[in-house]
């Protein structure tokens, strides 16, 4: 099992030095660095949605906090884009706390309406402040980040920063759900009732776990304006907070390693198929759909059951005991 | 007799109209098995979720050691050392039997979302020590070879022994069992008591709610009687048994 | 006088446009009371019952043909979507209901892009353009078509609860599932109704308000939130409760886009969502939590 998750990493590693190698084409480093940002979201958005249970319509918001927290101070204040991307995970997991603690009262439908409409007020605002924001036609000439001297502005430099942040994010997660509280986590989503009785403190976890995910979408956002040096709302809005629950989806509910497969996924798709624009909407509209009323814990893990199931059923029902813990 | 563990003084709850408790008290001293019996509907399971902190009280107060707990959250009872279980069993089914009782530790260790995310030395050794105790729970009850498996798999009987040991890893002083035996067999039932006793033996408290009364005779010391939201009696078996309040509760409705 | 003149104006448009929310918020009761989901598609309803409805007007052009058609289509969408992605449900929990309804929203609304394009399409008035005055104010004969036909649909709809054997099981369904059913009331049935009504309701809605605004398909979506805003300000599943908050959040938003600023009108519904959601999510009539 340890070895296992050992070699996980090893070849994440190894994909993203190969991927640096060999890969001269920026085009295609570009879209591996747009894979990463969306994986630090998806992770984040899954900790929440797939582990916890708790539903989130707004997640773009958190994100459009990271992005345009860095963008306006860089630009209009000239703050470091480094101190710039703090200060946007301390905006972005501050205002998580806030909406979170009267938001996570809520449950089921009430949270998923709370966290879509306070997203959909984060979009207005980032449309009408037009002398903060832009406007609609957004904020440009964002700074690159820059390190001993060195710009981070190809997308190879962006790359290694990039990834090694997905690493960096992956193994923290991965750590996360795999202990006391990651399991305190899974506990919730199956009976808050339970949980309570064996002495988890629900509300305080949910709130700890939004704010945590809030932090890692701000993360993403201010590693997106600092590489494409230009956003405008639309990148924010509620059709992209869908996009992240479908991602979530596809990768698999409470599945760190299927995030980056989700992300992955659906931020290859709309390139490799020119209609796709097109049938964009209708494909995850399908997506969500099908995938959520067959498969509730997501494809990968859909199919993984499945496959298990076979496997099971083969081996007759036999209990296996395998007693040494990892 | 010992010292009174928990102490229930004038515990009322009215669902809008309907009466659910009516000024009960009772006492439970440490270190006995006090069954709490009466037909359905007769608010034994409001009982329990008020003492665990799931309702609160509109009148009456809650001792345990001494200290009021009624009104106060479910995770804060819990960690005062008041473990339960559900008549509807409320296990983690995405979970493994072993991740389950697991969960039972929480309250026992702390590694915070930090800690956690890093894997700091200390919680390594933290998480290892919830392995054991979590093996040993399953072991007591009898589901080791089942560790592995989620716990949807499990049949009913065997969900209802998961709780138990979940609820035991957390080792609790006063331990809530809400009809353990309804869904196991004559055989499963039997070792069900078994184990209550050696719960007792080891100096475990323990409230039982439960309708097999051949089990609740068997195993309990003290008999609490409830019709209607009232106590109407309160006793050791033998004298519950012949009371005639009790007789004609029983006699009068359909309970099972 | 001139601002009297204006705060009546607000008040007029705004009724207008929270009658419609107050069609969708029945709708998302209706169901609600059926089967305790919130069909975050509803919205979607109100955009296909306008689109189609254009689409027969522009086969014959006569207007009661066309709500009769509309309203028809949109209710055969709503009992398709009903069997085909509620039915089969694994786990019926309420997150991957959501995540099920909002994917089923987010696909009514590309399908409809990919049929009717992303052109706006209009409806005549259903009787002419020429404006009535009030005082300094105007209003237009169709804003007077909405709120009349909204309370003509509310009227009929409750004496459908209170008077007809069908509406009085579908109350009872509602209120024990599991006693109406001993009772010899078949529950799946009257989940069928529910959506089918909700589905007309949402389709009469974008019929009444297509003249005034254009018809587009992502006009649903707002819609659809707002209705359910509505909803929850009412106090989700009492009807007297989505009709008075439809028409509340109608006015303030009208009030607020007139009085401060246009570019938050939208920002007024759901900021007055969340204040309801986090201060009393039981709504201003809801009894139950």
């Amino acid at each position: 099992m340890l070895t296992g998750l050992l070699n996980r990493w090893l070849l994440l590693a190894l994909t993203c030095l190969a991927a640096l190698v060999t890969i001269d084409n920026d085009y295609y480093l570009s879209l591996l660095n747009f894979i990463g940002i969306h994986t630090l979201l998806v992770v984040g958005l899954n900790l929440l949605m797939g582990y916890a249970g708790q539903i989130s319509l707004g997640h773009a918001a958190f994100y459009g906090l990271g992005a345009y927290t860095s963008g306006i101070l860089t630009t209009t204040y000239g703050v470091n884009p480094w101190l710039a991307l703090l200060l946007g995970l301390a905006v972005g997991s501050l205002t998580a706390f806030v909406i979170g603690i009267p938001a996570l009262k809520l449950r089921g439908y009430y949270l998923a309406m709370a966290t879509l409409g306070f997203g959909i007020i984060v979009y207005i605002v980032l449309n009408e402040a037009q002398s903060w924001t832009g406007g609609p036609s957004g904020l440009s000439g964002i700074p690159s980040f820059s390190l001993a001297g060195l710009a981070l502005d190809t997308p190879r430099r962006l790359f290694a920063l990039i990834w090694l942040m997905v690493g960096l994010i992956l193994a923290l997660s991965a750590n996360l759900v795999d202990s006391r509280l990651g399991r305190a986590l899974r506990a919730l989503h199956d009976s808050e009732n339970a949980a309570a009785s064996l002495g988890v403190n629900t509300g305080r976890l949910k709130l700890i776990i939004f704010v945590w995910s809030a932090l890692y979408a701000a993360l993403a956002g201010s590693l997106y304006a600092h590489t494409l040096n230009f956003i405008a709302p639309g990148s924010f809005g509620f059709m992209f907070s869908i996009k992240l629950v479908t991602m979530v989806v596809v990768g698999g509910m409470a599945s760190i390693w299927g995030s980056l497969l989700g992300a992955a996924v659906l931020t290859i798709l709309p390139e490799l198929l020119v209609v796709f624009h097109d049938l964009e909407v209708v494909i995850f509209g399908a997506i969500l759909m099908v995938v959520m009323i067959f498969m509730p814990r997501g494809l990968v893990r859909g199919i993984l059951d499945i496959w298990e199931q076979q496997k099971r059923w083969r081996q007759g029902r036999l209990s296996t005991g395998g007693r040494s813990a990892s | 007799m010992a010292e009174v563990l928990l102490d229930l003084q004038g515990v009322s709850l009215a669902f809008g109209g309907l009466r659910a408790l009516e000024g009960v008290s009772f006492q439970v001293p440490g270190g006995i098995i006090k069954a709490v019996i009466g037909p359905n509907g007769a608010g034994k399971t409001t009982l329990f979720h008020l003492i665990t902190g799931f309702l609160t009280p509109q009148q009456g107060r809650i001792f345990f050691r001494g200290e009021e707990i009624q009104g106060k959250p479910p995770h804060v009872i819990a960690s005062r050392g008041i473990a339960r279980t559900f008549q509807l069993v409320e296990l983690f089914d995405h979970m493994t039997v072993l991740e389950n009782v697991m969960v039972g530790r929480h309250r026992l260790s702390r590694a915070g979302l930090l800690a956690s995310a890093l894997r700091l030395p200390w919680t390594r050794r933290e998480e290892t020590e919830i392995m054991q105790k979590a093996w040993g729970a399953l072991e007591f009850v009898g589901l080791a070879d089942w560790a592995r498996q989620p716990a949807a798999v499990l049949p009913l009987g065997l969900k209802r022994l998961l709780e138990i040991a979940r609820a035991l890893a957390s080792e609790p002083e006063l331990l809530l069992l809400d009809e353990p035996a309804s869904g196991l067999d004559v055989h499963e039932t039997e070792r069900l008591g078994e184990m209550i006793l050696a719960l007792k033996d080891q100096g475990l408290t323990i409230i039982l709610v439960e309708h097999d009364m051949s089990l609740t005779m068997e195993v309990a010391q003290e008999i609490a009687v409830l019709n209607y939201g009232k106590l109407i009696a309160e006793g050791p078996p033998r004298a519950i048994q012949r009371h005639p309040e009790v007789i004609a509760a029983y006699l009068g409705s359909d309970w099972q | 006088m001139n601002v009297l003149a204006d705060l009546l104006q607000y008040l007029f448009s705004g009724l207008t446009n929270g009658a419609i929310f107050a069609l969708i918020a029945l709708g998302f009761g209706i169901i609600y009371n059926a089967t305790t989901i919130i069909n975050f598609a509803q919205g979607e309803m109100v955009m296909l019952g306008a689109l189609s409805a254009i689409s027969f007007y522009h086969l014959k052009p006569s207007l009661p043909l066309a709500f009769v058609g509309g309203v028809a289509t949109v209710i055969v969408v709503g009992l398709v979507f009903e069997r085909l992605a509620l039915r089969p449900v694994r786990e019926p929990t309420p997150l991957t209901l959501i995540i099920i309804t909002v994917g089923g929203a987010v696909l009514i609304k590309g399908l409809a892009m990919l049929y009717w394009g992303k052109e706006a399409y209009s409806l005549p008035s259903f009787s002419g353009e020429a404006p009535l005055y009030l005082g300094t104010a105007t209003i237009l004969p169709q804003n007077l078509w909405v709120l009349g036909l909204t309370a003509l649909l509310v009227a009929v709809l409750e004496a459908f609860f209170r008077l007809t054997l069908v509406g009085k099981a579908m109350r009872a369904c509602a209120y024990n599932a599991r006693a109406a059913r001993l009772v010899g009331i078949p529950p799946g049935r009257m989940v069928q109704l529910s959506f089918g009504l909700s589905a007309a309701l949402g389709a009469a809605g974008g019929i009444l308000i297509v003249p005034l605004t254009m018809g587009m398909y992502d006009m649903g979506t707002m819609l659809g939130l707002k209705g359910f805003s509505a909803a929850i300000l009412g106090g989700l599943g009492s009807s007297l409760g989505g009709v008075l908050g439809g028409l509340l959040l109608g006015v303030a938003e009208s009030l607020a886009c007139g009085l401060i600023s246009s570019g938050y009108r939208d920002a007024v519904a759901f900021f007055i969502l969340l204040v309801v959601l986090f201060l009393r999510p039981q709504g201003l009539l809801g009894g139950r939590e």
